[in-house]
């Protein structure tokens, strides 16, 4: 099969590839990248941990094949801390317990700074709602909600300035 | 990498991607949020795919007086971030509210979920229950098929292989009308196990023009003739409900499968369908159900 070349922001560095069409946008930054911070779980668009931003929209990096996020700006995991200190989400997630194992973490934080990103004041029925595209096994999910209502106000000094 | 090897082409208009489309075993792709599970699980294996996600063509929210028309490549974020959509179709806004989650908002659109023709997806059973006409291309031309005869089984449809879905037109949708969208999932974002959209317009207290639509109970979304003529020109009182929710039931035969029981599926349309027409019955005409 024809190979595709590609080129596309991450993290804010410019990325170009030659790559299978077949090839997830997933595969492309774990494999090809190794930005293995993005989790794949299910692989079929069902549990969220693969979740990437792609200009600015949350989505499911295995339910996207690399090819189809040329000239996209895409930002994971790796993305959002400011350096060596955590974001204000992550150290939300950090101070509420918001994590235990880790494998949904990055999906998370990814769906929810996009999310306050948009809505810097969500309501806690709407963090719920959007908290249903991913699962988690440990947490039991409160810990991340109250951590996500705890980052928001970051977000509204940020839409601010 | 799970699927099996495929081209890639990406069209830069609409007439470049229906001449790719008359190419043998070639497929669109959009969002993706339906195809990439079938190409992941090797339930399909086309040998090109087009990727029509690009093409201003398909895209578009249009109001108005005679109806709306919604591009194909129209995404459930689209739908719901629209600030006039609610006023001029609340039932399709509040339908499309239970589609599937956030992150998959951001890619799905209204025409790749109609081609893939889930019997439990929402928007082919709002597209049956109002009457929606699919606005079909080709090289060989265009056709208008209504949303009855677009879905023909279980992810199938009418479409030809060369065919693409490129709007969905649903009808003038008047104020004042009463409607109601109900379905249950067991988790919140999953498909439904039963589901029922409705609406009808009402004049001196009777019920006109009923429109009853249910889903996840068939092989595609159904309107329900039978109820809908047992409350043509009636009061939607509590009694009549009842009767026409057990109409319901009797008139179709729900399967069986992993995620229900044919006689749960019934009784859960049942209940679905008696909610949607208590709600729709009760809602003061402009207000959301």
């Amino acid at each position: 099969m024809t190979d595709v070349a590609i080129s596309l922001q991450v993290n804010g560095r410019p990325v170009e590839a030659s790559i299978e069409p077949r090839l997830t946008l997933a595969g492309l930054l774990r494999r090809q990248l190794r930005l293995t911070g993005t989790h794949l779980g299910c692989e079929h668009g069902v549990c969220g941990a693969c979740t990437v931003i792609v200009d600015g929209a949350a989505v499911r990096s295995c339910l996207m094949f690399a090819v189809q996020a040329d000239g996209a700006e895409v930002v994971t995991i790796e993305g959002l801390a400011l350096g060596d200190d955590l974001s204000p989400l992550q150290q939300a997630f950090r101070k509420n317990h918001a994590l235990q194992c880790g494998f949904c973490t990055p999906g998370i934080l990814t769906t929810m700074h996009a999310l306050l990103s948009e809505e810097p004041d969500p309501t806690e029925e709407r963090i719920r709602d959007v908290l249903s595209g991913n699962i988690c096994r440990c947490t039991g999910y409160l810990p991340i909600i109250k951590a996500v209502l705890e980052a928001a106000g970051a977000y509204r000094k940020e839409s601010r300035l | 990498m799970k699927p099996a090897p495929f081209e890639y082409a990406r069209p830069g208009t609409l007439a470049e991607a229906l001449s790719l489309l008359a190419e043998d075993d070639a497929r669109p792709i959009a969002g993706g949020q339906s195809l990439v599970p079938l190409l992941a699980l090797r339930m399909t294996a086309p040998k090109l795919l087009v990727d029509i996600s690009r093409l201003s063509e398909l895209k578009g929210i249009d109001i108005k007086p005679e109806g709306i028309r919604l591009g194909a490549l129209t995404r459930w974020c689209d739908v719901l971030n629209h600030p006039q959509l609610a006023a001029h179709h609340p039932l399709l806004v509040e339908a499309i509210g239970h589609v599937a989650h956030y992150q998959i908002r951001n890619r799905g659109t209204v025409g790749g979920s109609c081609s893939h023709a889930d019997p439990s997806a929402e928007m082919p059973a709002v597209a049956v229950t109002c009457e929606a006409q699919f606005e079909i291309a080709s090289m060989r031309g265009m056709r208008i098929v209504p949303a009855e005869e677009f879905f023909l089984g279980i992810l199938t449809t009418t479409l030809e292989p060369d065919e693409l879905l490129v709007a969905i037109r649903l009808p003038h949708w008047p104020a004042g009308r009463r409607y109601a969208f109900q379905e249950f999932a067991r988790r919140t974002g999953d498909f439904a196990i039963a589901g029922c959209a409705l609406f009808w317009d009402e004049a001196d207290g009777r019920c006109i023009s009923p429109h009853v639509g249910v889903f996840g109970v068939a092989d595609t979304p159904l309107r329900l003739p039978t109820v809908e003529a047992t409350l043509t020109d009636h009061p939607v009182t509590p009694g009549l409900i009842a009767k026409a929710a057990d109409l319901a039931q009797e008139s179709v035969v729900p399967h069986g499968d992993l995620h229900a029981p044919a006689a749960y599926r019934s009784a859960l349309m049942r209940v679905m369908v008696e909610r949607a027409l208590s709600s729709a019955a009760a809602t003061l005409p402009g207000e959301a159900a």
